[in-house]
């Protein structure tokens, strides 16, 4: 997999490619747009997004509900494509990529956690993790990715018999167990108190940290911003504003 | 903690996890299958056991390939029949039918008395002998004695029958017990059923059976085999030319020969049975895997969604859907073949009862196991078609999205007189009208197949009735060895216990029409009959025809006639007259297919006066054994045929394995009922738990919520019901149109109560699964419900 995320050591800090710095990004988009046809009405999720993700960068997305925030998300992740523009994953374009290109894409490169957290309820939180772990070329062991959020004593637990948070944070092991590239959030804590929040925050970054992975997290949370290096917003489909943070927060110091 | 969760791929836990979840209805679903399956593998492998079993005793016994037979030809005739082009083997016989008096049986049987080679055993239609040994023909009273009739009297060898012989009883011992491949159906004259009791085929010397009717140096009977690649046709029509001078009867292959005749008619249901029933259960089980497992992915849409995101790709999202069908599918199969094993068993059980062989081949061959393999498999990957599409089709970045809630029309029906509740029933009716007309329909199906499930009995009495109190209303018939004359009229009125006699005259012809021809007799009876009958299908009976015939409907369709058309009636008997004849009429019947006329207008044509061929007698019960006794040792009379004897007969041959299979039919019918209801109920409980979850939070009573979702069951069992009472009408008439012979239309009658029994059943299969489900509803978490997002 990514031979230099991988490489790093657990605990050790990781210096991200500062903005600005010509090496090639992680992500590459220009005029992306995105339009949903239905019927009469054309919806306009994304209109012209130039956009960039670097390697082992932590940012965020914000921006107001509808402004295009999880279309984008999903573009990146090969989800979905766009409707005009283009989209890179270092070489590859996924703007061009077929379907199975891109299932092998978010099979070899991304990890997902979602909003709701979509663990298969009828496979044990060990499970969940395996169903990725099975077929991801260079995995970490199910039990350590879920050590990694602190879930290690409840591996053999179904996801309904989980809390929102554990269940998140178990999304969360299994969205880096296979040790992907880049680590995609839509409102992670979204359905989660303050404090459970803090928590799958917590994991989130601490997988950025002793992994090396990229993270993008979108939220409403402003608060999360102050975590990042660098905050986009959007706003009615476009990057609105890009703040780089000059000093990240711990997720220890962010005030709620 | 344990590692061994490896050993199984997650995707595979999470098929086996599921699938329990819903085990009930995946039951239910296999049940359906499996009746399905079990239909198609226990009629082939019976058809096969039969085909198989029918084809060996034929070549090993030589049955004929020809049968004729006539008054009588010298024997030299049989040099110049050899001659005939393709005939390779021809052997004659005297074969006559005689009156029994069998040792502790009151009423006189009926024996076929059939002569043996002098040298050797026959060259075609062999006997296989079962116990004993074959006839010495130098021993005038030996005799090789049916097995069936031997069984039925418990005959031991060294036993005696007596045959009454032109008046005089003479004694058959018995040495040998028998079958051969001419009788493995063994029935006489116009009887539908074996009557084992009364009526036996025995081998005897030929000479002592020439010198008592007069047939020495001749012979009346004549089997042929063909040579390879001979036309049959050709053969017949060259040895009725041949035979005609000599009173021939009209020369027939085996396709008419009776008993091969029905067994080659079983053998075409069996086969027309292991196609449509199955395919009705396996589409049925088809619509109710499409119903579960679409219902299966709208309620994994997220998790689909999920997987895909996570890169699981296309294929084994497919693959992994797939396999909840067929899971089920070959559960189902498994099913099947077990039911299918019981019903081939139970099937050549029935079959023993019916046909004589030496032994019934079982072998249940793989080639079937391995096509209900398939078709478990065809069948479930066809009802998991519509779901593996949708789940592939489903775009991952629904993962994403939070699930939307469905649409609803404004519904106009309700207004203001329905109560919410009533009126959350209605509109989820009409939401997804695909899916209300598809279940409607599957209920639909469960009462038809319940319809025509019970239904054939209807039929089945319907034919007894007609056929035993309006059309053979005589107690007794007597048939005569020969035409007699009107005086044995008189003879039989002074019997004991006789309280009246009816005269009737049965003329063998050939009718010709054009290209066209049939083999039939010309019945001559009073022009209203009293005893024996002409009865339409609308329970007339219809007076005889002073001038013309009256034709069965079903004779007349296959000569291509109608009333005021003419036909030619080669007489096959006296002085054999080509009679011109016109059609006055045609009568719809159930049985046969006869030429009925006015009995002094067939003595007329016929040129000759008051005779008879055989006397129908209405007797007072209490006087049977004296008048039996008589009509024992009456000279001239050939066969006695009582009407309690063919009633009993066709109650143990037709009505006891009908309702075997009646039973059997019910079981499956009840199967589809309630897998098709269950399922349904279950997965309205499954896609409403939330909203009536919700409904309770809101302050809603059980009983309240529990009306909302069984009222919708409700309101589509009641729509379903009269809907599958129409199908099943229809079914039934398909199956009645396809059971139609030449012996026998099965009439078109389904009683009230058959409808009333249908219906309730289905009624009872829904009002289980309400009450499952009611209890479930009972039972529902609120906080586990409504925590669980879809
Ligand atoms: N499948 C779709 N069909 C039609 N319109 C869509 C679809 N998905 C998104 N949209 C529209 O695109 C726009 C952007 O949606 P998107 O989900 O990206 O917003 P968002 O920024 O993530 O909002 P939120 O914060 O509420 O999640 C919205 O106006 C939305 O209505
Ligand atoms: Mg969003």
């Amino acid at each position: 997999m990514d031979a230099a995320a991988a490489s790093t050591q657990a605990g050790e800090p990781y210096a991200p490619t500062v903005a600005g710095q010509d090496e090639q990004p992680l992500f590459r988009a220009r005029g992306l747009s995105k339009i949903y046809r239905m019927g009469e009405v054309e919806v306009h999720a994304l209109r012209g997004v130039d956009f960039e993700v670097r390697r082992g960068e932590f940012l965020v997305l914000l921006g107001p509900s509808g402004s295009g925030k999880s279309t984008l998300l999903n573009i990146l992740g090969g989800l979905d494509t766009p409707t005009h523009g283009s989209v890179f994953y270092r070489d590859q374009e996924l703007s061009k990529a077929s379907e199975g290109e891109l299932t092998q894409y978010r099979r070899a490169h991304v990890g997902f956690v979602f909003q709701f957290y979509n663990l298969i309820p009828s496979l044990t939180a060990r499970e969940n993790v395996e169903l990725v772990t099975e077929i991801a070329t260079n995995p970490m062991e199910a039990a350590d990715a879920l050590r990694l959020v602190d879930m290690g004593d409840r591996l053999d637990h179904f996801p309904a018999q989980l809390s929102g948070g554990e269940q998140q944070r178990v999304a969360i092991a299994r969205a880096i167990a296979k040790q992907p590239a880049v680590l995609l959030c839509d409102e992670p804590t979204g359905a989660l108190d303050v404090s459970t929040g803090g928590i799958v925050l917590r994991a989130i970054d601490r997988i950025h940290r002793e992994l090396g992975t990229a993270v993008a997290v979108i939220t409403h949370n402003a608060v999360i911003a102050e975590m990042a290096h660098r905050v986009v917003s959007l706003s009615d489909g476009q990057v609105a504003s890009e703040v780089v943070n000059a000093s990240r927060r711990g997720v220890e110091e962010l005030e709620w | 903690m344990s590692r061994n969760s490896k050993l199984f791929s997650p995707l595979f836990l999470k098929l086996v996890r599921d699938l329990w979840g819903i085990r009930s209805q995946a039951i239910a679903i296999a049940l359906v299958i499996g009746s399905g399956i079990g239909l198609f593998f226990g009629s082939r492998a019976t058809f096969d056991s039969l085909f198989y079993t029918r084809d060996t005793y034929y070549r090993e016994y030589r049955f004929a390939d020809v049968f004729a037979s006539a008054k009588r030809a010298p024997d030299r005739l049989l040099a110049e029949i050899r001659e005939i082009p393709g005939v390779s083997v021809a052997e004659s016989r005297v074969v006559v039918d005689v009156t029994l008096d069998v040792p502790g049986m009151d009423a006189p049987a009926k024996g076929r008395l059939i002569s043996v080679p002098e040298e050797s055993r026959p060259q075609l239609n062999n006997v296989a002998v079962l116990r004993g040994r074959w006839v010495d023909s130098k021993r005038p009273d030996e005799a090789v004695v049916s097995e069936a009739f031997a069984t039925a009297h418990g005959f031991d060898l060294g036993d005696s029958v007596y045959a009454v012989i032109n008046g005089r009883r003479r004694s058959l011992v018995i040495v040998g017990v028998g079958q051969s491949p001419e009788y493995v159906y063994l029935i006489s004259g116009n009887d539908l059923f074996p009557d084992v009791k009364r009526f036996g085929v025995f081998w005897v010397a030929r000479r002592p059976l020439a010198t008592a009717f007069d047939m020495e140096g001749g012979f009346n009977d004549l089997a042929l085999a063909l040579a390879p690649g001979a036309s049959e046709q050709e053969v017949l029509t060259r040895l009725d030319e041949v035979l005609e001078p000599y009173g021939g009867f009209g020369a027939m292959g085996r396709s008419e020969q009776v008993s091969n005749w029905y067994l080659q008619n079983e053998l075409t249901q069996l086969a027309s049975m292991g196609r449509a029933v199955p395919t009705l259960f396996l589409l049925v089980a088809v619509f109710l895997l499409n119903v579960v497992l679409t219902r299966v992915i709208a309620v994994q849409r997220q998790q689909i969604a999920a997987l895909k995101a996570l890169g699981r790709t296309n294929f084994e999202i497919g693959l992994h859907y797939a396999s909840w069908a067929l899971v089920i599918g070959l559960t189902g199969c498994v099913f099947g073949v077990l039911f299918g094993v019981g019903i081939t068993r139970a099937m050549l059980e029935m079959y023993r009862t019916y046909f004589s062989f030496p032994e019934l081949h079982y072998d249940p061959a793989l080639k079937h196991l391995w096509s209900a393999v398939l078709l478990a498999i065809a069948g479930s990957l066809a009802g998991a078609f519509n779901a593996i599409r949708s789940a592939v089709r489903l775009p991952p970045a629904q993962a994403m999205r939070p699930p939307t809630p469905p649409s609803f029309k404004r519904a106009w029906i309700g207004g203001r007189w329905l109560d919410q509740p009533s009126k959350i029933i209605l509109r989820n009716v009409i939401r997804v009208p695909a899916r209300t007309s598809l279940s409607v329909l599957g209920i639909a199906m469960a009462v038809a197949v319940m319809l025509v499930g019970t239904g054939m009995m209807d039929s089945i009495d319907e034919l007894a009735d007609v056929q035993f109190d309006l059309v053979q209303r005589q107690d007794v018939m007597v048939t005569f060895a020969e035409p007699v004359s009107s005086a044995a009229l008189f003879e039989l009125q002074r019997m004991p216990g006789v309280e009246s006699v009816e005269a009737m005259r049965s003329v063998p012809v050939v009718l010709r029409a054009g290209p066209r021809s049939k083999q039939t007799a010309l019945l001559g009876l009073p022009q209203n009959p009293r005893l024996m009958r002409a009865v339409d299908t609308s329970r007339e009976a219809q007076p005889m025809p002073t001038h013309g015939l009256m034709l069965s409907k079903a004779l007349a369709s296959q000569l291509g006639v109608k009333p005021g058309d003419t036909l030619v009636a080669e007489v096959r008997e006296g002085r054999r007259p080509h009679l011109t004849m016109t059609v006055a009429s045609t009568i719809d019947d159930y049985m046969g297919t006869s030429a009925y006329l006015e009995i002094e207008a067939l003595h007329r044509v016929m040129q000759e006066a008051g005779t008879l061929s055989a006397a129908l007698l209405e007797v007072d019960t209490l006087a049977g054994e004296k008048l039996y006794r008589e009509l024992k040792d009456a000279p001239r009379v050939a066969g006695v045929a009582l009407r309690q004897a063919s009633i009993d007969n066709f109650n143990t041959f037709l009505k006891d394995n009908m309702s075997g299979m009646m039973g059997i039919n019910l079981l499956f019918a009840g199967i589809i009922a309630f897998g098709v209801v269950y399922n349904t109920a279950r997965i309205s409980l499954s896609e409403r738990a939330r909203d009536l979850a919700s409904l309770r939070v809101l302050g809603f009573r059980k009983g309240e919520i529990s009306y909302i979702l069984l009222g919708e069951q409700a309101v589509l069992v009641l729509i379903a019901l009269p809907l599958g009472l129409l199908i099943g009408r229809w079914m039934m008439a398909a199956l009645v149109a396809s059971m139609t012979s030449e012996l026998y239309r099965v009439p078109f009658v389904l009683h009230g109560d058959t409808h009333v029994i249908a219906t309730v059943t289905v009624v009872v299969a829904a009002a289980v699964s309400a009450i499952v489900v009611r209890r479930r509803l009972d039972g529902l978490d609120l906080v586990e419900v409504l925590k669980s997002r879809e």
